[in-house]
């Protein structure tokens, strides 16, 4: 039963378990839906749909997957009876008891038996809103009794009455979730974790069990010594390339690193464009007027912080490696120069560059920079951020 | 048991499926949704409306799954040790029983929150999956196995500070509390404030409207801080004239209720300060 669903979901890379399925199936057969459609789909959103970024790909799916079942209209059925027969005969025995069958036999025979099911089917529509018996019988088409309803699907107590209604589905409120995501941050973050450096920082309250039992031994009674608390020190310094073609990936790398605030518990961000000159800035927007002076930044973070740049490192040759050759202002000296020194200032560095890795070979400025960098340019993907993490817990 | 909304929380029909399916399937109902959206609430009228105690679990950076289940004080079994205390004879007597624990002895079924799970270390969802799943767990100093008496039903919050691990989604209902529309908020509102005037609602919520909808606010406000703000606006007996918005003055009165972020309110001035300029 609506298997051909569950593959059109995952078909949508939807990740669905057929655990998940089977909690939807089992969920369908409770009572509480009513023969609703409305509420067949909010039961069918919460048990497969976990990711609010996911339920617009699956409004999508929903929709697509009745559309073919509405069509199906109680004239057609009617008009050309050459449905499967087991199909009618089942419909028969739905709307019919055995008694009725044997008096309408008795009326006339099957043209009068076809009537009476019109009839009668017409009733249901009216009384039901359409949609309430949906589970297919012949196995053709799930929703086969959908043809029940010429007007197609009327959902929503509220709207009752108001002529045609809008599908819950079809209004894909959950439209602006949808960032088609290539990166799990999740992944990510569990990347990220390996570069916890713990230090003991803070009020003494853990009990320390090693040197409370070599105490209590020596002194002869109970004597509890209580250390720090484990904290991590870690400290990260990002750079981020803004501007242009950068801004989407810009985004990502902030969410993943502001919801890893857990794994640093110090981090600093400050932006750039295309390559590191004399000043750095922080609000994009003001990137003119609150300028950071780079050699501030150097004066002000130590030698104990790790630093990533981020950037996808295309640019012009010229804005590497010759003065006067950033495209946004005159720079005194080379973006190289300015580059070398913050890896001479922190030996812990890494270049994240979020275009695809077999693209880099093409483009002279990210094989400049790869060289400044002494090649430790990784891609922003789990293997990538694992890499990275490797390059900066050297010591 | 059947939860359809109570007289002061106003539930849509998707969070009503979503919730008697995890009340009738027995599986945890995983919410998310903007913050102040009626999240942590959520639980506390499912409780109401069944009549079922709530057991709260606040979730912080430090909590550890274990903390839900139980803790041994070990220390304190070794200072009575030396005290000789016949106490320490049973171990049981210095296991703390945790949340989780209190919410499978409850005899009655009961309504286990767990607020904002993402606060938690990123593992902390996988360590509680078969305690969620099978409603026991095992403890180890007094070798006895914990048993749900009666499967409570389990809430879960998420503040999406960090995505939850494909295996416990798995094991979940999920919803996502939308921000309401116009109508909704009304509804709401008017549990809050049944002595509101209409005017003054309707003025109000369209100002709220206008300011959430400005592109690139840091924190848009949302239902609890419509509320507050429309709590204040009774308090002073604003008229609704006066929430008018009428270009110099882009920021309504007592805004500090709405935008609590300094960035976004210089947002703001800005636009005024345009706004002004373009006449």
């Amino acid at each position: 039963m609506f298997l051909d669903f569950f593959f059109k979901l995952k078909d949508a890379r939807i990740p669905v378990s057929l655990n998940e399925f089977f909690t939807f199936l089992q969920s369908i057969k409770l009572d509480f839906i009513e023969y609703d459609t409305n509420k067949f789909y909010y039961l069918a959103r919460t048990s497969l749909i976990k990711d609010e970024r996911l339920i617009d790909r699956f409004d999508v799916i929903f929709g697509q997957y009745f559309k073919g079942i509405e069509s199906i209209k109680l004239d057609d059925i009617l008009d050309h009876l050459n449905v499967p027969k087991e199909w009618v005969q089942k419909m028969l025995d739905k709307h019919f008891s055995k008694q009725e069958m044997e008096d309408i036999k008795a009326l006339g025979g099957f043209d009068e038996l076809m009537k009476t099911l019109e009839q009668r089917l017409k009733e249901q529509e009216k009384r039901h809103q359409g949609g309430n018996k949906w589970i297919g019988t012949a196995g053709k088409s799930p929703f086969g009794a959908y043809g029940y309803n010429p007007e197609g699907i009327r959902i929503g107590q509220d709207r009752r009455g108001q002529g045609k209604a809008v599908k819950v589905w079809d209004k894909r409120i959950f439209r602006d979730f949808d960032d088609t995501r290539e990166l799990d941050t999740r992944g990510m973050q569990v990347a990220l974790k390996r570069l916890r450096q713990w230090a003991r920082t803070g009020v003494e309250e853990e009990l320390d069990i090693d040197e409370t039992i070599t105490h209590s031994a020596k002194n002869g009674y109970l004597d509890v010594k209580t250390r720090q608390e484990r904290e991590n020190s870690i400290k990260i310094l990002l750079f981020l390339d803004v501007g242009g073609s950068m801004d989407d990936y810009i985004r990502q790398v902030e969410n993943l690193f502001s919801a890893a605030k857990n794994v640093f518990k110090n981090l600093n961000f400050f932006y750039f464009h295309n390559c590191l000159y004399e000043g750095v800035w922080k609000n994009n927007s003001r990137r003119w007027k609150e300028q950071f002076s780079t050699r501030e930044i150097f004066r002000t973070y130590g030698k104990e912080y790790k630093c990533i740049f981020v950037g996808d490192a295309s640019m012009s040759p010229y804005e590497i490696l010759v003065e006067g050759g950033a495209n946004e202002h005159f720079n005194q000296e080379t973006g190289q120069v300015w580059l070398e020194r913050a890896i001479a200032q922190w030996p812990a560095n890494v270049w994240i560059n979020p275009t695809q890795e077999q693209h880099w070979n093409y483009s002279q400025s990210t094989n400049i920079i790869k060289e400044i960098f002494s090649n430790k340019m990784v891609p922003l993907s789990i293997k990538g951020i694992e890499e990275a993490t490797k390059i900066l817990s050297k010591k | 048991m059947k939860f359809e909304g109570t007289s002061n929380y106003i539930s849509t029909d998707d969070l009503n499926i979503a919730v008697n399916a995890s009340i009738t399937l027995e599986k945890p109902l995983l919410i998310k949704g903007e913050p102040g959206t009626g999240k942590t609430e959520l639980a506390r009228q499912i409780s109401e409306s069944l009549g079922l105690s709530i057991i709260e679990w606040n979730i912080k950076s430090t909590t550890k799954a274990q903390q839900g289940l139980y803790e041994y004080d070990a220390v304190s079994r070794l200072r009575d040790s030396q005290l000789g205390d016949k106490k320490i004879e049973d171990i049981g007597n210095y296991i703390k029983k945790g949340k989780i624990w209190d919410a499978f002895e409850s005899k009655e079924r009961s309504v286990l929150l767990i607020d904002e799970i993402d606060k938690a270390d990123i593992e902390f969802p996988n360590d509680l999956l078969q305690e969620l799943d099978k409603m026991e767990f095992y403890v180890y100093e007094t070798n006895q196995i914990i048993k749900a008496n009666k499967r409570p039903i389990v809430i879960i919050t998420s503040n999406n500070e960090k995505e939850l691990p494909e295996a416990f989604l798995r094991r979940c209902f999920f919803h996502y509390i939308q921000f309401p529309d116009i109508e909704t908020l009304k509804k709401i509102v008017n549990v809050h404030f049944p002595e509101i005037k209409k005017s003054l609602l309707q003025s109000a919520l369209n100002r709220f409207f206008e300011i959430r909808d400005v592109p690139g606010l840091k924190k848009k406000p949302s239902t609890s801080e419509a509320l507050d703000w429309i709590k204040l606006l009774l308090i002073e007996d604003i008229n609704p004239l006066d929430l008018k918005s009428d270009g110099k003055d882009l920021l309504p009165k007592l805004h500090g209720a709405l935008l609590k972020n300094e960035q976004d309110i210089h947002l703001f001035e800005r636009l005024a300060f345009m706004a002004r300029g373009n006449r």
